[in-house]
This record gives structure tokens, C-alpha cells and sequence, in this order.
């Protein structure tokens, strides 16, 4: 079965706020899926799937259906990390191709600012039980040094350097300037990321995404839904999902789950990656979004430091326009997890309503992707391809 | 020059793995080979995870390898060395570098097994420059 047509998605909400001290986990998740249904033109009442992941507080979908007044006959907790609502948007698309639902609502929210979370630097521990982290925590794995290790390795292998990754956070900071919300909306030059302070080598601090409260909802329907509805219609072509690890010791840290995610999502949507006019790239880190390009086929493998260069990711400029919203490196990185603005972004382009200075002229086929967990040592990827119909 | 040692906390050990901590404690570093397959693996596991035998058995590792990637965290109250080491017998595992000037680390070096104590825990395995 394919998803290829089977489903749309039509509405989406990005939360404003990016520090929510006065508000709660529940009540952004709320705030987010009445704007994501209000952008549909539909109610809550005509919700009959809901998704969600690890960010939802209590009993995931049975708290958050309790708390929204949600009738629900289908539900999926799929939690990947950051990338869960990539692989939702296509679960979503499965399910309603299934005829499990027909109006499928997926929610993220978080606040790790007001919780004064130390997100990137603390050494990240899952619980005791986790197989791996007996041989891992006490090594002090942070989320920057785990993506650091990668970065190191592919500057090894294939000569990238600090100021090629630098371009990345630069596109950013050239698409946030015209964001309102974006939390940080300063240009930065290559010279200026490079002299940021080290975390941890050879990352610095302008290669790290921000720390951000908020979140964002998505409202993916069936086709019928979508033709009676009265906004742009975005229609789903491709999803594609795996998981990368460390083999059992065959540990290689220069490459992606995006091999896989991305040759599936691209073969179920019959396109190519020369057709996409637009990429929302996960974006945690610089290095994240270099090796991500390389691995969806945009740049060849150990060119991705030379296609990121020289402004390629810019719009208006670039061959590559990327996270026109400013992305995860200066826009909102809400809970941590960024792959709900991913999606929010590409469906804007694909609608004509980015911003006008970083709108995609004709954007007819855009790709979004997700990376959850952490490259540096296991990590769900996920590519959903969109199209304007 | 060598820089100072953070304080590095207990590994949770369990059923599976006590013999990689007594092992640890006696200054050995094990690995699983799988008697079906003939693969090693780390970190180690009761089941294959290649094949899924049960029929793994712990082997003593000589201890040395090669630094695959490292990353120093200097954003700590100690900075430290993350890494992983290729060690000879094949799997590559996560680990410190320790006892060694920071500065002068190279991808592709040879390391060699010390064992590090931890906070009221057995040692854990970090490298040192061979």
C-alpha cells in the first residue's frame, strides 16, 4: 500500500511563544492543535486520530484526549525523539489510507527554557535499563559532543571544515532575520560562528540549534476532508523511516539513517531530488544538516561541506533554499525536538505563505526530514515529500 | 600535559553484564564473540545481535585499538574526552581518553585500555596513547 495521494495535510500551527513560563505542558498542546484545526477550517470535533509522542504529558494519548475532549477511533504513540512527527505525518497518511481515521491531529509542545533544562551539555541518561547506558553515561555523552564526534570524524575523512558547516547557521540566520518569532534574528558571518565559543570540539556555540518552549500541531485528512476544505491543498507523496545504530560495534559515524529514509520516501513519491524546490532540514546541529543533505542525495557523500558553501542554502540565492523559517539554529527548536517545524515550514513554502523575502518561487514539491535520537549514537530518521496539488 | 580527572559515575550494571564488571574490576576489558556466528559484538549482550544465538561467550580483549573520533567537552566544569576505539579484535566502543594532553589527540592514534574508577561503581574501561 502505498500513501502516494492517500492523504493531505491541512492545516498547521507553529505556537509563537518561545518561553512559556505561564503556561502548561497541556495547555500548549491544546493551544497548538486548536490553532492547527482553526488553520484546516475544522473542529475539534471532526478529529478521530490523534498523535503523539514522548513530550505529551501522563498517559500520552489517553491524558491528552482526556484533557481535549477528543473522540478518538485511532491513536499512535511513536516516539523517535525530535523526528516522531515526520514519521507521524506518514503514520497518519497510513492510517487514513487504512480508513482507521480521516482527520488525523498531531500535536508537540514542550518547555525546556521555563524548566531551565540543561538540553545540550548534561549527559543524557534514559534509566538503568536502557541496554546501552551502563557502556555509555558514564563517558559523559552529551547531546553536542555525541553530533561533535561526528563532526570530528567527517573532517577527518573528508577535509570539511568549521567554516563550511558555518554557511549552514549563516543560511539560518539570513532566513530568521525575517521571522518575528524566530528567537534569534541577528545575520551572522562565518567568522562570526567560528569565533563563538567551543562546546565541544569542533562544534561551537552558533552550530548548536536554540532552547526553545512552544510547539506546533499538524491536521492531516483524507482526501474528501481536503476538496471540501478551502485552503491550498498539500498533498503527501512519500514518507520513508529507519533506524541507524551502532551495528553492534560496526560503529561508522559518517553517515545517516537517511540512506534509507530518503530512497523510500523518494521511490513511493515517483520523484527525485532535483525535483524538490525546497528542504526543511533537521537541523540540531550544523553537522546534522550537512551530513542529512548528503545522505537524501542533494550532495554527493564527503561533498556536502562544498555544497553548503558560499550561501547555496539561502533563498532567493542558493540552488538549495532551506529552513526558511530560520530553522531549529535560530528559529524554535520547541521541547527539544524539531521535526514538527520541519513539516509546519515545507507546508507554508508549498502554500505561497512563507515569508515573502524567503518564499520559493513555483515551490511545487518540497521534502521534510527528521532526525531523533542522536547521530552520534542511535537515531530515527525520517523524509516525508509533500507536493501543492 | 594531562588534564584533571572528572568524577566519573557508577555504571548501572545487571544479570547480563556482571561478568564485564567483575571482569573490569580485575583489569580486563571483555567483549562477546558469538560461538555460532564467530562475530564479536559490544556492547555486550546474553543474544547475538547479528545472528541472535545464544551462544555468546566473553573473551578478554588485548586491550589496545585505534581512536576512531573524540570530541572534548570543554563546555564542563572538567572537561573531558568522549571517544570511540576501535579495539583490535573489531567492535569500536564509547569511552574517555584519559592521562593525555587533549591538544595533541589524533584520529587513527593507537590508545590502550585504563581502567578509570568511578563514583562507588567498578572501573570503566577509558584509553590512554599507547
Amino acid at each position: 500500500m502505498s500513501i502516494k495521494g492517500q492523504a493531505y495535510i491541512a492545516g498547521v500551527y507553529e505556537h509563537p511563544t518561545r518561553k512559556a513560563d505561564d503556561k502548561s505542558l497541556a495547555q500548549l498542546h491544546a493551544e497548538v492543535a486548536k490553532g492547527a484545526l482553526e488553520d484546516a477550517g475544522l473542529t475539534k470535533d471532526d478529529v478521530d486520530g490523534y498523535f503523539c509522542a514522548g513530550d505529551a504529558p501522563g498517559l500520552g494519548p489517553l491524558s491528552m484526549a482526556d484533557y481535549l475532549g477528543l473522540e478518538l477511533r485511532h491513536m499512535d504513540t511513536t516516539e523517535t525523539g525530535g523526528s516522531s512527527y515526520v514519521v507521524h505525518v506518514g503514520h497518519a497518511a497510513q492510517a487514513i489510507a487504512a480508513g482507521k481515521c480521516t482527520v488525523a491531529l498531531v500535536t508537540l509542545a514542550g518547555r525546556p527554557r521555563a524548566e531551565g533544562m540543561a538540553t545540550g551539555t548534561a549527559p543524557r541518561n534514559y534509566g538503568a535499563a536502557a541496554p546501552d547506558v551502563q557502556f555509555e553515561y558514564p563517558f559523559g555523552p552529551t547531546v553536542v559532543n555525541q553530533y561533535a564526534m561526528c563532526a570530528m570524524r567527517h573532517m577527518h575523512e573528508f577535509g570539511t571544515t568549521s567554516e563550511q558547516l558555518a554557511w549552514i547557521k549563516v543560511a539560518a540566520s539570513h532566513h530568521a532575520q525575517h521571522n518575528p518569532h524566530a528567537l534569534l534574528r541577528d545575520v551572522v558571518t562565518v567568522e562570526q560562528v567560528v569565533s563563538s565559543p567551543i562546546i565541544a570540539d569542533p562544534l561551537h556555540r552558533l552550530d548548536c540549534c536554540v532552547i526553545t518552549d512552544g510547539g506546533g500541531a499538524v491536521v492531516v485528512v483524507h482526501p474528501d476532508v481536503a476538496k471540501r476544505l478551502k485552503r491550498p491543498r498539500v498533498r503527501l507523496l512519500g514518507a520513508g523511516e529507519a533506524v541507524k545504530h551502532q551495528m553492534g560495534g560496526k560503529v561508522d559515524l559518517t553517515y545517516t539513517g537517511a540512506v534509507r529514509s530518503g530512497p523510500i520516501a523518494f521511490a513511493e513519491a515517483g520523484v527525485k531530488p532535483s525535483d524538490i524546490k525546497y528542504v526543511s532540514i533537521y537541523d540540531s546541529f550544523t553537522i546534522t544538516v550537512l551530513m542529512t543533505l548528503e545522505d537524501l542525495g542533494f550532495a554527493a557523500k564527503g561533498q556536502g561541506g562544498k555544497f553548503v558553501a558560499d550561501g547555496n542554502l539561502i533563498a532567493g540565492t542558493g540552488k538549495l533554499p532551506f529552513n526558511t523559517d530560520g530553522g531549529g539554529l535560530c528559529n524554535n527548536h520547541p521541547a527539544n525536538r524539531g521535526g514538527m517545524t520541519k513539516v509546519i515550514e515545507a507546508v507554508r513554502q508549498l502554500r505561497g505563505e512563507a515569508h515573502p523575502k524567503v518564499q520559493v518561487k513555483n515551490c511545487d514539491v518540497a521534502l521534510a526530514h527528521g532526525t531523533g535520537g542522536s547521530l552520534g549514537t542511535r537515531h530515527a530518521s525520517a523524509t516525508v515529500i509533500m507536493e501543492r496539488e | 600535559m594531562a588534564n584533571p580527572q572528572r568524577t566519573i559515575p557508577a555504571p548501572p550494571s545487571n544479570p547480563e553484564t556482571t561478568a564485564f564488571w567483575d571482569g573490569a574490576t580485575h583489569g580486563k576489558l571483555l567483549i562477546k564473540t558469538c560461538r555460532a556466528c564467530r562475530q564479536t559484538h559490544y556492547y555486550p549482550r546474553a543474544l547475538c545481535p547479528f545472528c541472535f544465538s545464544d551462544a555468546t561467550e566473553w573473551e578478554t580483549t588485548a586491550g589496545t585499538g585505534t581512536l576512531y573520533s573524540y570530541s572534548v567537552m570543554r563546555r564542563a566544569e572538567v572537561p573531558y574526552a568522549i571517544a570511540y576505539v576501535t579495539l583490535d579484535e573489531g567492535p569500536t566502543m564509547m569511552t574517555n581518553l584519559v592521562d593525555c594532553d587533549f591538544d595533541a589527540l589524533r584520529i587513527g592514534q593507537r590508545v590502550k585500555v585504563k581502567f578509570t574508577p568511578t563514583d562507588g561503581g567498578p572501573p570503566v574501561p577509558t584509553f590512554t596513547p599507547a
